[in-house]
């Protein structure tokens, strides 16, 4: 069964429909990415999968459950976590706070007014694991909001790690790097999808990123389904060639 | 490629860096009654300090914890007064159970107020908070028979502590009773300190700094503005409570949104992102108060200047100054 599944949604903000009736499915341990030219939908697209608003119509399943009128935080809570175009994070915290406050969360902790030992190196494991994958051990103690651009976006990936998703959703990981940061957050995603078997789907303008990474992309122009399938079968899609790739060179 | 800097200098997080600061606070707090009396102050100013200190941290744990604004905080000062006031006028001669009822007023409201107002954010949120704190006032104001009016809920006295046959006699003696004050006040604010360090605390710091985030981590953010509102109407009316206690009366004005602006004021006076800050900013305005009313009827002009001067050059408060300057 597809992990998820999104069927005929469709997004309007006034006369604008952002998100016009949309299909896809992901299956589990996939790497999907979406791609489409600015204001294609992308996000807002995100936005519906993740319970940021609600769709104009149509329907979303997490793993065959409806999960269309869920909240936000239920879908968090049933495995899903996001990252967003504009960084989020939780800037005069230390990293290591950052991903604290993600891992204590998800383990139930949230209302605690204190913690067992247990329950406490239960968390400290989770943290130090999580800061390890995302090769941030170093900026541990130092507050998030003086990272480089680009280890703050890996720790807002490393907080949703800590979640432990089911499913992840990145918004152009790589927006605003440079070569070299794009290159570590590629391989970061590449290590997350190949060693540790996560199910991603991603937005990203880089090419390379995404015809190096997916195992399937979704094009995205003015709201609706342009074409759908492997990375070779999008690069010789005529309709792709034209409406975007043509014009991206 | 930056090399190492000082961790945590902005981050607002209780004694995050160090214990130093703890030891000296606690004596300053201990001696007071000896070293106050040579900057004018007395027993019951010093006692008005650390209560009004107490008050100001309750509402910090919205303001510079949980990030969102509250001008009602009198309310459940005033409420935990009132409550005070009514087991001593009314019920039994028992200094904690007088304390006991003004927690239980005072956190009750926050309870319901804090329920209808979380899902409301910024101004909206603001102005509910005044409503209600308005609400309860006229409520004390006009409910003569019980309240006392305008007048004030008057004749009770504090009682003395028992300790099985051992007595404190805070009733009469204004250094025991500054002295009760202040463990109370230690209690409360060790209570509110291990809060802070704790998985829930996180959460509602984590709500200041971002609360997109922390919605997409799973947070119920309305929730936990609800929680953050219910553990600071805890705490002031822990302080409204001793004030009742210090004055032997509790009248309507305890309940004014004109107290509620003070808190405010001496919370962003000390330092709203530092644990200990609006207890600075209690201390600078309770004593300038007194001090400065005693020469010119518009003292709040001074506290007024200040207070700008303070914004406008050190927006992070007296304390927030300091630290900065000696980290
Ligand atoms: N909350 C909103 N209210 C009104 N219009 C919106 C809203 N969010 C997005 N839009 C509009 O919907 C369209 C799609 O925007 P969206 O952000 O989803 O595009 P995108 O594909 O993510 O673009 P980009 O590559 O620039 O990030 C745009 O025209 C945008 O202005
Ligand atoms: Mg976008």
């Amino acid at each position: 069964m597809s992990l998820l599944q999104v069927r005929g949604a469709t997004k309007t903000f006034g006369s604008l429909v952002a998100v016009n009736d949309v299909t896809l499915s992901v299956e589990p341990g996939e790497l999907r990415a979406i791609i489409g030219p600015n204001g294609a939908g992308k996000t807002t697209f995100f936005n519906l999968v993740t319970g940021f608003f609600p769709p104009s119509s149509g329907q979303i399943f997490l793993d065959g459950k409806d999960i269309t009128q869920a909240s936000a935080v239920d879908r968090i809570r049933m495995g899903m976590a996001r990252t967003f175009q504009i960084t989020q994070i939780f800037p005069e915290l230390s990293t290591r706070e950052n991903v604290q406050i993600a891992a204590e969360t998800a383990m139930g902790f949230r209302m605690r007014p204190w913690l067992s030992r247990a329950n406490r190196a239960a968390v400290a494991e989770r943290i130090d694991e999580t800061l390890v994958a995302t090769r941030l051990t170093e900026q541990a103690d130092r507050l998030v909001g003086e990272l480089s651009h680009g280890d703050q976006r890996s720790a807002e990936i490393a907080m949703s790690l800590a979640l432990k998703p089911r499913i992840l959703l990145l918004d152009e990981p790589t927006a605003g790097m440079g070569e070299q940061e794009t290159f570590q957050v590629a391989g970061l995603i590449r290590r997350l999808h190949k060693h540790t078997g996560y199910t991603i789907m991603l937005v990203e303008h880089d090419m390379r990123v995404v015809f190096n990474l997916a195992d399937r992309i979704m094009v995205l122009t003015e709201g609706t389904l342009l074409a759908e399938g492997t990375p070779d079968e999008i690069a010789a899609n005529p309709a792709v060639q034209a409406a975007y790739l043509g014009t991206a060179e | 490629m930056s090399t190492t800097t000082v961790p945590g200098t902005l981050a607002a997080k209780p004694a995050a860096r160090g214990w130093l600061h703890l030891p000296i606070i606690w004596a300053v707090l201990l001696a007071a009654p000896y070293w106050m009396p040579f900057v004018g102050g007395y027993d019951a100013l010093a006692s008005r300090i650390v209560i009004f200190g107490l008050a100001a941290m309750g509402l910090n744990l919205l303001l510079g914890f949980t990030g969102i604004m509250s001008f009602g905080q009198a309310a459940y000062f005033g409420l935990g007064a009132y409550g005070a006031g009514f087991v001593l006028r009314y019920w039994v001669h028992s200094t904690p159970l007088a304390i006991l009822c003004g927690i239980l007023f005072g956190t009750a409201a926050g309870v319901v107020f804090g329920a209808l107002m979380m899902r409301r954010t910024g101004i909206y949120f603001a102005m509910l908070t005044i409503a209600f704190g308005q609400i309860c006032y006229y409520i004390a104001y006009s409910w003569n028979s019980v309240t006392g009016g305008y007048d004030g809920l008057r004749g009770f006295t504090r009682a003395p502590l028992h300790f099985g046959s051992y007595v404190l006699d805070i009733r009469t003696n204004g250094l025991l009773f500054y002295y009760f004050v202040l463990a109370v006040f230690a209690i409360s604010t060790g209570i509110m300190g291990v809060l802070l360090r704790s998985p829930l605390g996180r959460t509602l710091i984590a709500l200041r700094e971002n609360r997109v985030r922390a919605r997409f981590l799973g947070i119920p953010v309305e929730q936990h503005v609800w929680i953050s509102f219910i553990l600071s109407t805890f705490f002031t009316s822990i302080a409204g409570a001793l004030y009742a206690l210090l004055n032997n009366f509790a009248d309507p004005t305890a309940l004014f949104y004109v107290i509620s602006g003070n808190l405010v004021i001496m919370a962003v006076l000390g330092g709203m992102l530092n644990f200990w800050g609006p207890l600075i900013g209690a201390a600078v305005f309770v004593w300038l108060e007194d001090f400065i009313s005693s020469q010119t009827v518009n003292w709040m002009s001074f506290i007024g200047v200040i207070f700008v001067v303070v914004v406008l050059f050190f927006p992070r408060g007296l304390l927030g100054f300091i630290r900065r300057r000696s980290a």
